[in-house]
């Protein structure tokens, strides 16, 4: 396995359920046992303690028979020869390989950019180097008003550091929310003395070595001690690159997590697969996927045909300023046309739930203020049940399983034991 | 593994699973101090639906395939190895509410009265019987291998 988190450990997981002997090991250039890596805002933000980082008990490794190489760097994969290449040039043979490799921080030409006190935010290092400057912090900007740049400007706003966030596009979350939804987020992101500065970016860091100030698309500009790069993540494919693996954006996989070469597999945040929304493939960035595709990937490489991956979705969590929301699927339809839209907007309480639809099917929901069961609406389109009979019941945040006509209701409630 | 089947043609809707789930998952298992006391006031950990004359509880349904599981990112929800059961350690827990977005059942709440953190049914781990089945006044609950 290249890769020590939810891919990976998916596929583990998935391996030791059916296959107690084949040896495995686990190739991490991190050399902390597998941890979460969407916790570190948490840490930053003093909310969990440093040992709470961890995804799963200390025994992990030895529990299920695993050597772990951590801290070590992959240089590249002689795949005709099976044989994995380290930094130190040591050389790992394998039968079957996972690349679960996840994804690196996508880091833009802005001048001044190497400057020290600019920092990305993916890694629990990330999170060591930030909070030993913050003493000299007293503003910071958050390059990036996606779900990463919300996290991490909410942790430093909780560190008691000045915080603004200036996002390239209109609204804040672009990519997971509507219109309506980011505007909520950004009013209470304000109100929590976060800045938020829309349709506008960094043109220029400047600083004699240290980062002192930064110069914005609209001329202004902003004192800082510290900023964050939080534009997004890109498959990390580097020590992939000059070799005959399908590379596109990501490492292309089909239903069985296979490449383009034999007994390699991949899973997680480098891949691209299958959108079964949005009918193509993309990668799809998010913890849920990547250890799914993890644990199918891990069936298939001990031979395991049963599990395939039929293709998944985008979807998020996410509190900002405390408001719980979740987006699933396609939130802002291409066209009018074809796709129906339910909503309700509730302005005094801000709760907001949209529910959109394609021939009777849901292919994507978004809910703000009020995610409650919000799951089953997830279901309902990730096993493509026709809504037909019971749409008007979406709208209403009681949707339950009573809403369900009972034929329905019988099949899915023994479903999934 | 052992689970709790419902039947909705028997419940009455009375609640009594609901109350006795809260009970048993209090910190003095007392049902005046539970609900008059305890601070935060401890959730029931199964749902009851109701609409005109039709009504059945519904908690987690201890999925062979959990996706819950799966997107837990902070390790908190696991699954027993003794009973199978999914539980969840609330230690472990950030709030993340990631289960609540995939758990097609909508059996996880967010209890965010105290710590923001997932609450679930647990089958009354080392208890025997689960309190609702035990107290289901008219089998609409019913524990059963499956």
């Amino acid at each position: 396995m290249i890769g020590n988190s939810a891919g990976a450990i998916g596929a583990i997981e998935a391996i030791r359920k059916v296959d107690r002997s084949s040896p495995i090991t686990i190739i991490s250039d991190e050399s902390i046992p597998v941890y979460s890596r969407p916790l570190i805002s948490y840490l930053l933000s003093g909310e969990i303690k440093p040992d709470q980082i961890y995804y799963r008990p200390r025994n992990f490794y030895e529990k299920n028979d695993i050597k772990p190489l951590l801290g070590r760097m992959v240089k590249k994969v002689i795949f005709d020869q099976k044989i994995v290449q380290l930094e130190d040039n040591e050389e790992i043979p394998y039968d079957r390989l996972l690349i679960a490799s996840g994804g690196r921080p996508f880091i833009p030409n802005i001048d001044g950019i190497g400057k020290s006190g600019v920092y990305t935010f993916t890694k629990l290092d990330d999170v060591r180097r930030i909070s030993s400057s913050l003493r000299e912090v007293k503003r910071a900007l958050v390059i990036g008003g996606g779900l990463i740049g919300i996290k991490v400007a909410e942790a430093l706003k909780k560190r008691n550091i000045d915080v603004t966030i200036v996002e390239l596009t209109e609204h804040i979350l672009s990519l997971t929310m509507d219109e309506t939804a980011s505007s909520i987020l950004e009013t209470a992101l304000r109100k929590e003395g976060i800045k938020v500065l829309t349709s506008n970016t960094v043109k220029e860091i400047i600083g004699n070595g240290n980062v002192k100030s930064i110069r914005l698309a609209d001329g202004k500009r902003l004192d800082v001690q510290l900023v964050i790069v939080a534009i997004g993540v890109v498959p990390n494919i580097e020590p992939f690159r000059e070799s005959s693996l399908h590379i596109e954006k990501g490492i292309v996989v089909n239903e069985r997590m296979e490449t383009n070469i034999n007994d390699v597999y991949a899973a997680g945040d480098v891949t691209e697969a299958y959108d079964k929304i949005l009918k193509n493939y993309r990668t799809i960035p998010i913890w849920p996927n990547a250890y799914y595709q993890g644990k199918v990937a891990g069936n298939q490489m001990v031979g395991n045909d049963n599990y395939r991956y039929e293709g998944g979705f985008m979807m998020n969590s996410v509190e900002v300023a405390n408001i719980p929301t979740i987006s699933i699927g396609m939130i802002k339809p291409p066209t009018q046309d074809a796709y129906e839209v339910i909503k309700r907007y509730d302005r005094g309480s801000n709760i907001y739930r949209k529910i959109i639809l394609k021939d009777n099917l849901i292919v994507g929901a978004l809910f703000v203020g009020n995610i409650d069961r919000a799951g089953i609406v997830t279901g309902l389109l990730k096993d493509a049940i026709k809504v037909k009979g019971f749409k008007k019941e979406l709208r209403n945040d009681s949707l339950g399983f009573i809403s369900l006509p009972k034929e329905l209701r019988k099949e899915r409630l023994f479903k999934g034991i | 593994m052992k689970r709790i089947f419902i039947k909705e043609e028997f419940c009455i809707g009375c609640r009594l699973c609901e109350i006795y789930c809260l009970v048993e998952h209090s910190n003095s298992k007392d049902i005046i101090k539970a609900f008059k006391k305890e601070n935060p006031r401890p959730l029931p950990r199964i749902i009851v639906e109701e609409k005109g004359y039709l009504s059945f509880g519904l908690q987690c349904r201890h999925c062979g395939e959990p996706p819950c599981l799966e997107a837990c990112m902070s390790g908190a929800l696991h699954r027993d190895e003794r009973t199978g059961a999914i539980l969840h350690n609330r230690d472990k827990c950030v709030g993340c509410w990631m289960c609540i977005m995939v758990c097609p059942y909508g059996a996880i709440k967010r209890d965010i009265n105290g710590k923001k953190v997932a609450s679930k049914c647990d089958l009354c781990i080392g208890r025997g019987l689960p309190i609702c089945v035990e107290k289901c006044p008219n089998q609409a609950l019913i524990l059963k291998e499956g």
